[in-house]
Parts: structure tokens; C-alpha cells; sequence
């Protein structure tokens, strides 16, 4: 039994119900009590579908199961197919209806439907969201794009003629839509054709067409990377699995992928103000600036290397909930020597964070919570995802464009450069601090944050301050002060000391400066 | 069935001959009410016993993790706990200690079943018992079914409510008529409701749930119970069974339902009407006022109410009588003949009322009808806005203070803002 009060992954139904709302002319058929149709706000809220997804639950209740739940998962299934008339139809069970063992794959078979019927087995007990999609989505591959019945080895056609698949991208996945759109067009760039997108957009007869193309790109190693490998064994497709996050990892990516492809990758495109923008005079404060890092394996591994390696950031942890890649993101903690944190547990993601007193935290929807009530700046870089995910704008995380969108959206989190100085310089000028309200908007405006920081700040203060320390602190600048608070009381009560002073206030300030 | 969907005459529905289709319910499970509840209640954390999809399902339609730090959590079942390899009370009485240890300011734990603990048959009454002893006097235990087969949304506050008129205290046998109303309200509303009844002379008034777990009312012979909500058939028959009385009424929805509920009480406990109709004067005259500016955008709309809340007979009342809309459907997941035999009474007669679901046969009533509002749950309103049908999302009258004649205005507010979004939007097809 676990303890937890926020998910990081719903159940392995869900990661079908993703495979399912991605795909055209797809239905599901789930086995599972009304409850768990609350499923569908997924969709419909959080990524704001036009739509419902293509799911028919059975909704059984208490009441049936004295009857007879396995009539009503074959009424559910003929009235589904039916009334949506899918080229092919999914079945399985949810957490619940997996307890019943009332065999959706064999009562789905015994009705004869016209059409294909793929049944799902999703261990609901051990099992996750993102395990889930990728099985859905393997299964899916399996029964559309056979293993030949005699294997001979793949004709490559010639350099300059070859296409690939795109797989992985799905319905509620972090930017995919922005993503698929991105690398879609580097790859066309290369002069390399597009053979099939899938998940996202895919039909199941679509599916049959991915042994044409000569090799496959896996964007979201989570969802697609079973499916690849399966690929690769039985149509004897080679795959990318570079995740093009950030600006070396993108040319990484098109290097391999022109590699396959036997064409010349390109030269950077001028729209890339990422590199210049991280050189340039106003980024000189990102330096060593410490950040935190967890989200899915593929979104934190790359995060972690744009932070170092292009922004200058100092990664002072790193962690996944993603047990499948747990040791992928081991090796990439190794390079930035911390300790790995490979978890589902969000509370010992807040303790981490809490230890490790970030500066900034690159972290899922639940990171951000800790984050605001840490008072450390934060962005979403990874799944689970909230409305806001689902931006409006364009906003890819990969490829060129995304480079540019991580400069943007990790560093705006952040004071700027130049506005740091200048709130040091002027902190005691009279229209500019954290009481005055800002000046558009006159007089008009209550001086709340004083009270705001009392509230929010949640640590302990088993210390008391000075008048005069207290008076000191606050002239720190107002978004540094709940970070040198509690920076001077871990001091003092690391030294028994009862009171803080001035003086504390500066040994602890020289004690934690780097 | 994809044929037109069939005609309901008026002869075959309302309350009389509800219609009834089996299919998918399109509904949240009672563990959602924790939402509410766990701010309600302010010393109480809820613990679900349950799978991975009942934490996932309470924090997406808690939306959004609104909450830092919530005082509800799931005890997640895993495969171990299956197999027979953990022994499941074992486990539920470490996850409790763990919780108790990082959170000793709770004083009443509710252990809430789940679909999969339901039908494992785990006793959490049994587990209750246990923990009660063990975290005793610090901490109160309690458990009830929030399950998916079981309940829908508000049945879980219901089941909650039973739950904790097992704990109130006997009343003297010779205690004095007492008040109490029953089902979880908005601090503001209760505050209001019992300046009301101070000022009618009806008390000693007390809330259930209140707002701390300290905070029992005893219960007896003498006491009389006010419905607040008109989903609480379990707990109304719990509070019979201490021997209440739960008086008959309306919902206090609008002005006419919150008067209508008020003089229940007043009858009940001897106020004279002259007295009564003083008392309630300005409150009475202040939610016509309020809804009355907003009548006209109302008037004469065609409101079709998907089954959600069991708030919907109510609302519709509200909507057909105070605000002049004409009223398509009124779904309901189910019917509480006698508690809402006040609200029938008052409706237009022949409205077609179902109770139970089949969604997509009720989505093609719908999109037959065209409503110029459909009153709906969250999985429906984006793909009914798409198809040119504005939506009222339900799950704001149970999350906003509607009830009472303050809160009269905003009730109606409700249902005209998507109509107002629809007409300031310059936006093109």
C-alpha cells in the first residue's frame, strides 16, 4: 500500500485512453464502474478537446454485480460499435473491473464484430499510465503491421530517397502537438518524406503502413519505445531515439537522422536566437545558478544537459517517477554528480527539493505546488499536465524553436539580469520596493506581500530575530528575502543558536555564498 | 438507435414515470465530495482506501491540484496487497500511522472505500474499530463507501453524514426541540441561515457536518432535521433512526425554496406567521431584486440539465419559476421520491425527467432540442460548446454558495454568464 496524496502517472486504462484519443477511427471499449469516467475531463478539460474521447465505459454498478456485468460489457461493446462505427475496437478493464474477471478479450471475440478487435491486458495492481500507452500502442502496432511470415532482410532504398515514422507523440502528452510539428519539418528539411505519424493522427489502417518506411524516429521513448524495438525485430527498421531537446541535442538528432537517411544534415537555421541569447551580456547572471530537475526519464535527462551545458545552470538534482528509465537518468546524475532520485513518491520530491534549496526548479505540475509554497521559481517541463500545458501559442519544446522556447520559459521564471542589479541598487528608493505598489497603478493598491511571506513561508522558526536583524532582512530585495530567511535559521539552528543577529545574518550569508 | 432519438411525451415522465435508460453514466463517484468536504471540515483528513485511478481521479477533478497540501490522500491497493503477500490491514494501519505521524494536528480520520475495496469486501469498518483504539483519544475514526458502484458525487457527502450521526452523542430525554440541518454548506451560508433562525427564535441550531470534528450535536427524540441538500437519504435515515424528525421541504434554492424551507422550521417550531413574514421580509425582497436583474436574460431560455448533482429537480424549480426559463429535460442520477416530493410539487408539470443514464442517447435528445443552455458535468461542456450549445458547468453549483437569499442573485448569475460570454464574443463562426 502506497501513501499518496498527488499522482505522478494515473493508471495503466489511461495511458490507453491516451493511444485511443490519438488516433482516428480507434474506439475503446473499458470494463470499468461510472466512477472512472471521470477520465474524459482529461481530454476535454485539461487538453480542451473539441471532442469527446473515443471511449464507451460500462459503468457498472454495485447492484449488476450480483447479475450479470459480463452482458453488459457485450451490450456495450455491439452498441459502441455500432454507434461510432471505429475501424477497429480496443477492449480491456480498469482497476476495478480487473478484480471481476469477467475477460472483456474473450467476450468481445464471442461477439463476432465485423471489424478487428484488439484486446488489452493492463495489470491495473503494478502497472502505470505510461506503461499503459505503450503497451496499447505496441499491441496496436503488432496486430496492424504483422511480423512477415517469412523475414528477408529490408531493401534500403538509396540515400536521398528514404523516409521514416515519427512515433510516440500523443493526446495529453507535454507540447507533443508543438513537438510533432517541429521535427516534422526538420525532417522534411533534410529531404526526408514523412512516411507516418502515430500515434497523434494515425488510423489503425494507417498502422499498416509503417513497415514502409526505411526507418523510425522515437520522440517519447515512454510510449514508443516498445514498439520500436518490435519494429526493428521483426521489419527490420533502424530507430533514432535522440530526444531533440535543446540546441546540441537537436543537432544530434539530425545528424543521426540524416545519418539513416544517407543525406547531409544542415547548419543550425538563422531563427536560432537560442546560443547567441545564453552568451549574451544580460545571461551573464544565469551563472551556476542551482537547479532542481524532475519530470518523465526523456524530459529530465535532456533538461538536465540544456540547463548545464546551455544555460549554465548548476544541476543540483535530478530525479524521474519513471521506474522503466530509472537507469538512464542514473547515468546522466553521474555527470552532474548528484544523486539520482528516482521516485513516485511526491513528498520525498519536496524533501529533495527542500534539501537540495534550488534556485530554480525545472520540475511536473507538482513541482511547481512545492515550488510555490518554497517560493523558488519554477517551470513545467514534463507530464502530468494541467490546462495551462496546452498553451494557445505555438510552443514546442524540441528542435530549433524549442530551444528557444526553453530560453524563454526556464529563464523568465528568474529575475533578469539587468532588473537584479538595479532592484539591489535602488532597494530603498521610495517608489521602489516590495510595499509600494506598483507605479501604473497609483496609489490605489494594498501593500500585501509583507503578510503574504508570513503566510507562505512554511518552515519552522524554531529561532527568534533581532529587531535590528529583522530590520536588516528586510532590506534584501524581496524575492531573495524568504531564501535568506530560512538560509539564516537553518544556520543558527544548526549552531543552537537561540537568537538571530546582525551578525548571524552575515555568517550565514557568508556561510551559504558560493 | 442512431435512428431519432424517441419522443417523450409529457404523460410518460416527471417524478410519476421517470424514464430509464441503462448505459453510460456519465457522472463523478461519491469520492469526489471529499473535495468539498476536507474543506468543510477543517480538523478532518480523508483517507481513500483504493487503486491508482481514485488518486488520479481526485486530482484531476479536484482540478488541478488546487491545493498544496490537501487533507484527503489515497492508500493506493497494489499487487502485493492482492496477492495475499501483505496483509491489507497491516498495511492500511502503517500507511495511517505514517499519515498521523506527518500530520498530528488531524482529529478525525475518515476511511473512504473505493470500487476495488468494495469489491476485495476489505472491512473498513473492522479497520476503523482498530485504528480508533490505537489513535484514540487524539483521533477520531470513522469510514464509509465513496465507491463508484455505489454512489455518484454528492451520495458520497450523504454516506459521509450517516457515518458521522453513528458518533453524535445521545440527547437528554428531556432535552428541548432542537434544530438541526444537515448537509455540508458554505461557512458564509450557515452563518447567515442561523442569524435567521436566532432571529425567529428557533435553537438550539445545529450544523452537520460542522466545521470541527469537536463539534458533535447530540441527537434525539426532540430533534428536528432541515435538509440542505436533497441528496441525503442516507443520512436522513440514520438521524430517523436516532429518532429525528426530518421535516418536509423545499431546497433552499432561490427565494421561494429558501422560504419554503425556512417556514418548515418556523412551523415546526411554533413561530407566528406574522413574526415569520417580518424576519424574512428583506431577505425575501433583496433575492427578488437580485434575480429579477437577471431575469430578462433568462426568460424564456431553453435549459436541458444533464444528471449530476441530484441539485437538478431544484435547480430547474428555481430556473422555471424565478427566472422564467422553460425547462427541456431534467436529469437526475437518481431520484429521492420523498425528499424531493416539495420540488415536484412545484415544478410546471409535464417537464420529461430521467433518472439514470444512457449519454449518448441522452447527448441526442439534446442536440435534437438545440437548449440555448445545457446544465452539464465537465466531460460533456467542451464538446457541447463545440457543437454551438453553451454550458453550465454543474459541478459550480455544488462548489459555489448558491443556497439562501443572499446567494439567490449569483445562483441565477450562473446560468446567464455562458449566455453573456456567448454575446460579447466577437470572434466569427
Amino acid at each position: 500500500m502506497q501513501l499518496t496524496v498527488w499522482t505522478y502517472e494515473g493508471p495503466p486504462h489511461v495511458g490507453a485512453m491516451r493511444i485511443a484519443a490519438s488516433m482516428r477511427g480507434l474506439h475503446y471499449v473499458l470494463h470499468a464502474p461510472q466512477g472512472d469516467t471521470y477520465a474524459d475531463l482529461l481530454f476535454t478539460m485539461i487538453e480542451r478537446r473539441d471532442t469527446r474521447p473515443p471511449v464507451t465505459y460500462t459503468t457498472f454498478k454495485a447492484q449488476d454485480l450480483g447479475a450479470d456485468t459480463a452482458e453488459i460489457f457485450k451490450i456495450a461493446c455491439r452498441d459502441a460499435v455500432e454507434r461510432f462505427q471505429p475501424e477497429a475496437i480496443i477492449v480491456g478493464a480498469s482497476c476495478t473491473a480487473e478484480l471481476i474477471q469477467d475477460d472483456p478479450a474473450g467476450l468481445a471475440a464471442a461477439l463476432a464484430l465485423p471489424i478487428p478487435v484488439i484486446p488489452l491486458e493492463l495489470p491495473s495492481y503494478s502497472k502505470k499510465e505510461n506503461w499503459g500507452a505503450a503497451e496499447t500502442f505496441y499491441r496496436l502496432v503488432r496486430a496492424f503491421a504483422p511480423a512477415p511470415q517469412r523475414p528477408a532482410p529490408r531493401v534500403v532504398r538509396p540515400a536521398g530517397e528514404r523516409s521514416c515514422n515519427i512515433l510516440g507523440p500523443t493526446s495529453l502528452g507535454f507540447r507533443h502537438r508543438d513537438d510533432i510539428e517541429e521535427v516534422r519539418r526538420m525532417i522534411e528539411g533534410l529531404g526526408v518524406a514523412v512516411n507516418l505519424v502515430a500515434p497523434l493522427g494515425a488510423s489503425p489502417s494507417d498502422l499498416a503502413r509503417l513497415p514502409e518506411a526505411d526507418f523510425n524516429v522515437v520522440l517519447y521513448p515512454e510510449i514508443a519505445g516498445t514498439a520500436a524495438d518490435w519494429l526493428k525485430r521483426n521489419h527490420g527498421q533502424a530507430f533514432v531515439t535522440i530526444p531533440p531537446i535543446g540546441v546540441r541535442a537537436t543537432a544530434e538528432f539530425l545528424a543521426a537522422v540524416a545519418g539513416l537517411a544517407g543525406v547531409v544534415p544542415p547548419a543550425p537555421p538563422a531563427t536560432l536566437r537560442m546560443p547567441w541569447y545564453s552568451r549574451s551580456i544580460d545571461s551573464t547572471y544565469l551563472t551556476g545558478k542551482r537547479v532542481f530537475i524532475f519530470g518523465d526519464a526523456t524530459h529530465a535527462v535532456a533538461a538536465a544537459r540544456v540547463a548545464a551545458d546551455e544555460l549554465g545552470f548548476v544541476v543540483c538534482g535530478l530525479g524521474t517517477y519513471s521506474r522503466e528509465f530509472a537507469r538512464e537518468v542514473r547515468a546522466a546524475a553521474v555527470r552532474y554528480g548528484v544523486e539520482p532520485l528516482i521516485s513516485d513518491d511526491h513528498l520525498a520530491v519536496e524533501d529533495a527539493i527542500v534539501a537540495a534549496q534550488p534556485e530554480l526548479i525545472l520540475g511536473t505540475q507538482m513541482e511547481r505546488h512545492v515550488a510555490k509554497r518554497l517560493r523558488i521559481p519554477c517551470a513545467v517541463i514534463s507530464a502530468p499536465v494541467h490546462v495551462q500545458d496546452f498553451p494557445a501559442r505555438y510552443s514546442p519544446q524540441m528542435g530549433h524553436e524549442g530551444a528557444n522556447v526553453l530560453f524563454d520559459s526556464w529563464v523568465h521564471p528568474l529575475m533578469m539580469g539587468l532588473e537584479e542589479h538595479l532592484l539591489g541598487m535602488f532597494r530603498d528608493d521610495f517608489e521602489f520596493n516590495d510595499t509600494a505598489a506598483p507605479s501604473h497603478l497609483g496609489h490605489a493598491a494594498p501593500a500585501a506581500s509583507e503578510t503574504e511571506e508570513q503566510t507562505l513561508v512554511v518552515l519552522e522558526r524554531p529561532v527568534a530575530w533581532t529587531g535590528e536583524a529583522e530590520k536588516e532582512l528586510k532590506k534584501i530585495p524581496f524575492f531573495v528575502r524568504g531564501k535568506a530567511r530560512r538560509n539564516t535559521e537553518r544556520f543558527a539552528a544548526e549552531r543552537g543558536l537561540q537568537t538571530i543577529t546582525i551578525e548571524t545574518l552575515y555568517d550565514a550569508k557568508a556561510h551559504f555564498s558560493r | 438507435m442512431n435512428a431519432m432519438p424517441p419522443r417523450i411525451g409529457a404523460q410518460d415522465c416527471g417524478p410519476a414515470a421517470p424514464l430509464r435508460q441503462r448505459g453510460q453514466h456519465e457522472v463523478f463517484c461519491g469520492l469526489t465530495s471529499i473535495i468539498w468536504l476536507h474543506r468543510k471540515v477543517q480538523d478532518a483528513f480523508f483517507l481513500i482506501v483504493g487503486s491508482r485511478t481514485c488518486a488520479h481521479l481526485m486530482q484531476s477533478a479536484a482540478g488541478v491540484m488546487i491545493f498544496a497540501e490537501p487533507r484527503f490522500g489515497t492508500a493506493i491497493i497494489e499487487e502485493r496487497d492482492l496477492a495475499g503477500m501483505a496483509d491489507l490491514h497491516e498495511e492500511l494501519d502503517r500507511v495511517v500511522a505514517r499519515l498521523l505521524s506527518r500530520r498530528p494536528d488531524i482529529r478525525m480520520l475518515v476511511l473512504v472505500g473505493s470500487c476495488p475495496s468494495e469489491v476485495i469486501k476489505l472491512d473498513l469498518g473492522k479497520a476503523a474499530e482498530r485504528l480508533a483504539r490505537l489513535h484514540a483519544p487524539a483521533t477520531r475514526v470513522l469510514h464509509f463507501s465513496g465507491s463508484g458502484i455505489e454512489t455518484t458525487f454528492t451520495q458520497g457527502e450523504d454516506n459521509f453524514l450517516a457515518a458521522l450521526v453513528r458518533e453524535l452523542p445521545a440527547a437528554d430525554a428531556k432535552a428541548p426541540p432542537s434544530l438541526m440541518v444537515a448537509g455540508a454548506l458554505p461557512d458564509v451560508v450557515e452563518d447567515q441561515f442561523r442569524r435567521i433562525f436566532d432571529a425567529l427564535g428557533i435553537g438550539p441550531v445545529a450544523f452537520l457536518p460542522s466545521r470541527a470534528s469537536s463539534g458533535l450535536p447530540a441527537v434525539g427524540a426532540a430533534t428536528r432535521v432541515l435538509l440542505a441538500q436533497p441528496y441525503l437519504g442516507e443520512a436522513a435515515r440514520a438521524l430517523e433512526a436516532r429518532g429525528a424528525t426530518v421535516l418536509a421541504a423545499p431546497f433552499p434554492l432561490g427565494e421561494e425554496g429558501t422560504t419554503a424551507w425556512l417556514r418548515a422550521a418556523a412551523d415546526a417550531f411554533g413561530v407566528a406567521p406574522g413574526r415569520f413574514d417580518a424576519i424574512t421580509r428583506a431577505g425575501r425582497r433583496r433575492a427578488r431584486e437580485a434575480v429579477g436583474r437577471r431575469r430578462a436574460e433568462l426568460e424564456g431560455r431553453r435549459v436541458f440539465l444533464f444528471p449530476d448533482s441530484q441539485l437538478e429537480p431544484s435547480i430547474a424549480r428555481f430556473l422555471a419559476r424565478e427566472a422564467g426559463a422553460e425547462i427541456v429535460e431534467i436529469g437526475s442520477p437518481y431520484l429521492h421520491r420523498q425528499h424531493l416530493a416539495g420540488e415536484f410539487a412545484l415544478l410546471p408539470p409535464g417537464i420529461p425527467f430521467s433518472e439514470g443514464q444512457d449519454v449518448d442517447r441522452q447527448l441526442d435528445r439534446c442536440r435534437a432540442a438545440r437548449p440555448d443552455l445545457a446544465v452539464c458535468g465537465m466531460g460533456l461542456a467542451n464538446p457541447l460548446e463545440a457543437e454551438g450549445i453553451a454550458t453550465k458547468w454543474s459541478i459550480e453549483l455544488v462548489f459555489t454558495p448558491v443556497q439562501g437569499y443572499e446567494q439567490a442573485g449569483d445562483l441565477a448569475e450562473l446560468f446567464v454568464r455562458p449566455l453573456a460570454r456567448r454575446a460579447v464574443l466577437k470572434l466569427g463562426a
